[in-house]
C-alpha cells in the first residue's frame, strides 16, 4: 500500500538503528505523547531495537482514556432513557463507568450503536426522527473538524434530534500542564503526526521556547518514528531546542484552516476536564451561543454519583509517572477482558498495550 | 469470571470464551474424550480412533462471498475432523428456523450443503428441523455433528508440539471475516473479496500421506491466526516464533485492517489451515502444500521453540518483537 | 484514534469521494480537504479526507531516511 509499505521497510529501519546508536550518547527519556504512537511502538517492537538509554515513556494522548468516569455515566443515563439511541466510536463500549460500561448496557438492551463517522450520526437521527440521537464527541483536534462538520450539516438540515455529548480534547494545554508538574524528566517531545496535521506547528511553540524542550512532529510507521526519535536526539546532541517537522508529506505548518475553520465557527475554548490529569484551562471545547441547542448536557438527567477504583493508577500512567508495571491491579484484576480503568479498555491505552505487548 | 450475563464477547473464540469453558462448561463435563480441547474429541474404539465434533452456525448476513450459512456449516464440520487426523465420512444436520423464512432461501441453503457435502465426500446422515415464532431467531440457525475413523499411524493433537518443530500456514489470513463483514457493512473492494471457506480434508489427506508425522493441525477460525497458535502454545507448553513478514495477507484485507484498526492476525478464517511439524520435513510439506488449489499460497511463518513457554512471540516486519497474545474483547460478532 | 491512513482518490462526486486503499473502496467526505483531483492521495479519518498527502515529500523522506541507513 502506497506511503504505508515504503515507511516499514526492514533494511532502511536497520540503518536508521544504527544511526540513533551513533548518535546517543547519554540516557535520554522522550515522551511519546498519542496514543496512536503508543501502539505502533509496540506493534513494531521499537523499544526492544533502540538502544538500551533511551527511555520511551507514553503519554496522556489516547481520548479514550482520558475521558473522565462522569462522562461515561451520563452516556449511560442518557442511554437508559426510552427515546434516546446513543452513537458512539467503538472504543468507547467498554470503558468502564462508576458502575457499567455502554457495553454492558447494550446487552441489557439499550439501544447503542457503533458508527465509524460522524455523518453516520447524522444519517441516524434522519432515520429515527421521533429519537433522540446522542453522538458522544470524544477525540482529539484530528477529530474536532469532523465532529464541528456533523454538528453544521445538522443546523443546515434543521435536524432538531441530533445532539452531541462532547468530550473532546485539545492536546498543546494538556503538554503544557505536564511540563508544568515537573513530575516526569521529559528529554523531548515525539508529538502526534495527525493533531498536527490539523493544528500545525504554531502550538507547539511554548514547548521549545518556554520550556526549553525539543519536539518532532512524527508520523506513525516505523520509519517515521525512528527517523523522528533520531531528529530530537540530535538535537539534544546539538543542544538546540525547536519544533520541528518530520511528518512533512501530510504535516504542513500552518495545518489545516479549512478544518481550523470549521471548528471556530461551533466551538470555542475552555476548560477540559482530563482522567488523571484533572482541570486543566482551555483543553477543551464549549459550544457556541448558536449551536448551544445541541449540547446534550443541557438536558435535565440524574446521573449516578461518581466512583473511581481508589487502586487505579490511571492518572498517574497517562501523566508518564508510572508505568502500568508499577500498579498493584495490572493483569492481576485489571485486564482487558475486566477492565478497571480506561488504559486498559481502548487499544491504545497505556495499560492495554503493555499487557498485549509486552516484551518479556 | 466478572459477567453475569453473556456478553457478545463470549462467542468471539477468544479469552472470554475459553473462560466459559473452562469455568462453566468443563466442571460439568469430565471425560478423557473431551479434555484435550482439540478441535475433534477421539473415541477409542476396538475397531480404531473415531473422531467426533459438533459445532453451531449463526452468521449474518447467511449469504456472503464465497459462501453461505450452509456451506460453512459443511466445511466446518468436516475441517475439525480433518485437523484431528480423521477421514470425515458421517454428519448431522439441525437447522432453527424463524417462522416466515423462505423457503427458496432454505432451498439455496441446502442445495449448497448438498454440493459441498459432495466435494468433501460426506453423507449428511440424520437431521432435525425446529422453527421458532418471528423474531425468536435471525432467519436461520445450523448445527452440525460429525465422525470420521481417524487415519492409522497419525497422532494429531495440540498438545504435541516439540521446540525444534516448523510452524506452515496454509495460505492468506482474514478473507472470511472480511467477507462476512463487508457484506453486512456495505463494504466495496477492487474486485471481489471472498470467503475462503472450502472442505480441506483432501488437501489433509495428502499432507498426511507425505508427511504422517505431523504433529498437529488447526483451522484458525473465530479468534484467528493469533488465538490458534496461543492454544496450541499452551497446550504443547511451547514458545513460539512467528515472523510477520512471512504471513500472508492479502492488500485489501490489510487495506480494510488498516483503516477500520483491526489486527489480521486475529481474523477469522474459514479454508486454512496451521500445520505443525518435526524439523527438517517442512520444506518438503510446503512443496506438497503448494501442488493443492487450498494450499498454493502456503508459507513456513515461524518455529516452536524451549524459550517463553506459552508465549507466541511476532518478530516484526522491521526487526523487532512483541508479544502475540490470544484474542482479548471480541472483534465482530456473528462471522461464522 | 488517531488512525489516518493514505487512500487514493478514484471518484468524485460534489463533496464525497470514491478512494481506494489496497484494494478497499470507501466513500469519504471532502468537507476538510475540497481541493483534491483524481489520483492524488488524501489522509482519511473517521470517514474524512483531512489533508492531501503530498508525494514529492513523501519521495524526499524516503531518500533521505536511505542515505541515513547507508551512513552519508
Amino acid at each position: 500500500m502506497k506511503f504505508i509499505d515504503e515507511f516499514r521497510d526492514k533494511e532502511i529501519a536497520e540503518g536508521l538503528i544504527q544511526r540513533i546508536r551513533k548518535t546517543s550518547t547519554r540516557p535520554t527519556q522522550l515522551m511519546e505523547v498519542c496514543g496512536t504512537h503508543t501502539v505502533s511502538i509496540f506493534r513494531y517492537g521499537i523499544r526492544g531495537i533502540l538502544p538500551e538509554q533511551i527511555k520511551l515513556i507514553s503519554g496522556p494522548g489516547c481520548p479514550v482514556c482520558v475521558t473522565p468516569n462522569g462522562d461515561i455515566d451520563l452516556a449511560i443515563a442518557l442511554s437508559r432513557q426510552k427515546d434516546v439511541i446513543i452513537a458512539t466510536f467503538g472504543d468507547m463500549m467498554r470503558v468502564p463507568g462508576s458502575t457499567s460500561s455502554l457495553q454492558k448496557e447494550k446487552a441489557e438492551g439499550r439501544d447503542i450503536r457503533i458508527i465509524y463517522s460522524s455523518l453516520e450520526a447524522l444519517k441516524i437521527a434522519k432515520e429515527y426522527p421521533e429519537k433522540k440521537v446522542v453522538f458522544l464527541a470524544i477525540g482529539f483536534e484530528t477529530t474536532s473538524p469532523t465532529i464541528a462538520v456533523a454538528i453544521l450539516r445538522a443546523k443546515e438540515e434543521k435536524l432538531h434530534n441530533l445532539f452531541f455529548l462532547n468530550s473532546q480534547k485539545r492536546v498543546p494545554p494538556a503538554l503544557r500542564a505536564l511540563l508544568q508538574t515537573k513530575q516526569v524528566k521529559i528529554g523531548g517531545f515525539i508529538l502526534p503526526g495527525h493533531v498536527s496535521t490539523i493544528i500545525g506547528i504554531n502550538p507547539y511553540q511554548f514547548i521549545a521556547k518556554e520550556f526549553d524542550r525539543p519536539a518532532v512532529i512524527t508520523g506513525f510507521e516505523p520509519l517515521d518514528i525512528l527517523q523522528g526519535i533520531w531528529m530530537l536526539l540530535k538535537q539534544i546532541e546539538e543542544n538546540r531546542t525547536a519544533i520541528e517537522i518530520q511528518y512533512r508529506r501530510v504535516v504542513h505548518e500552518e495545518g489545516n484552516p479549512i478544518a481550523l475553520k470549521k471548528i471556530d465557527e461551533v466551538f470555542e475554548k475552555d476548560e477540559g476536564r482530563w482522567r488523571g490529569l484533572g482541570l486543566i484551562p482551555d483543553s477543551g471545547y464549549r459550544f457556541k451561543e448558536s449551536y448551544k441547542s445541541m449540547d446534550v448536557r443541557n438536558f435535565e438527567i440524574e446521573v449516578e454519583p461518581l466512583k473511581e477504583h481508589p487502586e487505579c493508577l490511571c492518572g498517574e500512567v497517562l501523566q508518564g509517572i508510572k508505568s502500568p508495571l508499577e500498579c498493584r491491579l495490572f493483569k492481576k484484576v485489571c485486564h482487558p477482558e475486566n477492565p478497571i480503568g480506561p488504559c486498559m479498555v481502548s487499544i491504545e491505552g497505556t495499560c492495554h498495550t503493555y499487557y498485549k505487548f509486552y516484551q518479556p | 469470571m466478572p459477567e453475569d450475563k453473556i456478553l457478545l464477547a463470549h462467542g468471539s473464540g477468544g479469552k472470554l470464551s475459553h473462560d466459559l469453558i473452562k469455568q462453566i462448561f468443563l466442571p460439568q463435563f469430565t471425560n478423557p474424550s473431551l479434555e484435550p480441547l482439540d478441535d475433534s474429541a477421539k473415541i477409542t474404539h476396538r475397531q480404531g480412533t473415531i473422531a467426533f465434533t459438533t459445532d453451531s452456525y449463526v452468521v449474518n448476513p447467511i449469504f456472503f462471498p464465497g459462501g453461505d450459512i450452509g456451506k460453512l456449516a459443511v466445511c466446518g464440520t468436516v475441517n475439525d475432523l480433518s485437523m484431528i487426523g480423521a477421514t470425515p465420512s458421517h454428519l448431522s444436520l439441525s437447522l432453527i428456523v424463524e417462522e416466515g423464512f423462505s423457503i427458496e432461501l432454505l432451498k439455496q441453503i441446502i442445495s449448497s450443503i448438498r454440493e459441498v457435502a459432495e466435494q468433501a465426500g460426506v453423507n449428511i446422515v440424520t437431521g432435525d428441523t425446529k422453527v421458532v415464532e418471528h423474531g425468536a431467531a435471525d432467519q436461520l440457525f445450523i448445527n452440525t455433528a460429525g465422525i470420521g475413523w481417524i487415519r492409522q499411524g497419525v497422532n494429531l493433537s495440540g498438545i504435541n508440539a516439540k521446540p525444534g518443530d516448523k510452524i506452515l500456514l496454509s495460505g492468506y489470513l482474514g478473507d472470511h471475516e472480511m467477507a462476512v463483514l463487508s457484506q453486512r457493512e456495505g463494504f466495496k473492494f477492487q474486485g471481489e473479496l471472498k470467503s475462503d471457506c472450502a472442505p480441506l480434508n483432501d488437501l489433509v489427506e495428502k499432507m498426511l500421506d507425505t508427511c504422517p508425522s505431523i504433529r498437529c493441525l488447526r483451522d484458525p477460525t473465530r479468534g484467528g491466526l493469533a488465538t490458534t497458535l496461543n492454544e496450541i502454545a499452551m497446550m504443547s507448553n511451547v514458545g513460539m516464533v512467528i515472523e510477520e513478514e512471512k504471513v500472508p495477507v492479502r492488500e485489501s484485507v490489510r487495506g480494510i485492517s488498516e483503516l477500520l484498526g483491526l489486527d489480521p492476525l486475529y481474523l477469522a478464517n474459514e479454508g486454512k489451515l496451521i500445520a505443525i511439524c518435526p524439523p527438517n520435513e517442512e520444506e518438503h510439506l510446503l512443496d506438497v502444500m503448494r501442488e493443492h488449489p487450498l494450499g498454493r499460497d502456503a508459507e513456513i511463518i515461524g518455529r516452536v521453540v524451549e524459550e517463553n513457554p506459552k508465549r507466541v512471540i511476532l518478530h516484526t516486519l522491521i526487526g523487532g518483537h512483541r508479544i502475540l497474545d490470544m484474542l482479548t474483547g471480541g472483534q465482530y460478532p456473528r462471522i461464522c | 484514534m488517531c488512525l489516518g491512513i493514505p487512500g487514493k482518490v478514484i471518484e468524485i462526486e460534489k463533496n464525497m469521494a470514491k478512494v481506494d486503499v489496497g484494494g478497499f473502496l470507501r466513500k469519504i467526505s471532502l468537507d476538510l480537504c475540497p481541493d483534491v483531483s483524481i489520483g492524488e492521495y488524501v489522509l482519511i479519518h473517521t470517514g474524512f479526507a483531512i489533508q492531501k498527502v503530498d508525494a514529492k515529500e513523501a519521495e524526499e523522506t524516503l531518500d533521505l531516511l536511505i542515505k541515513m541507513a547507508e551512513g552519508i
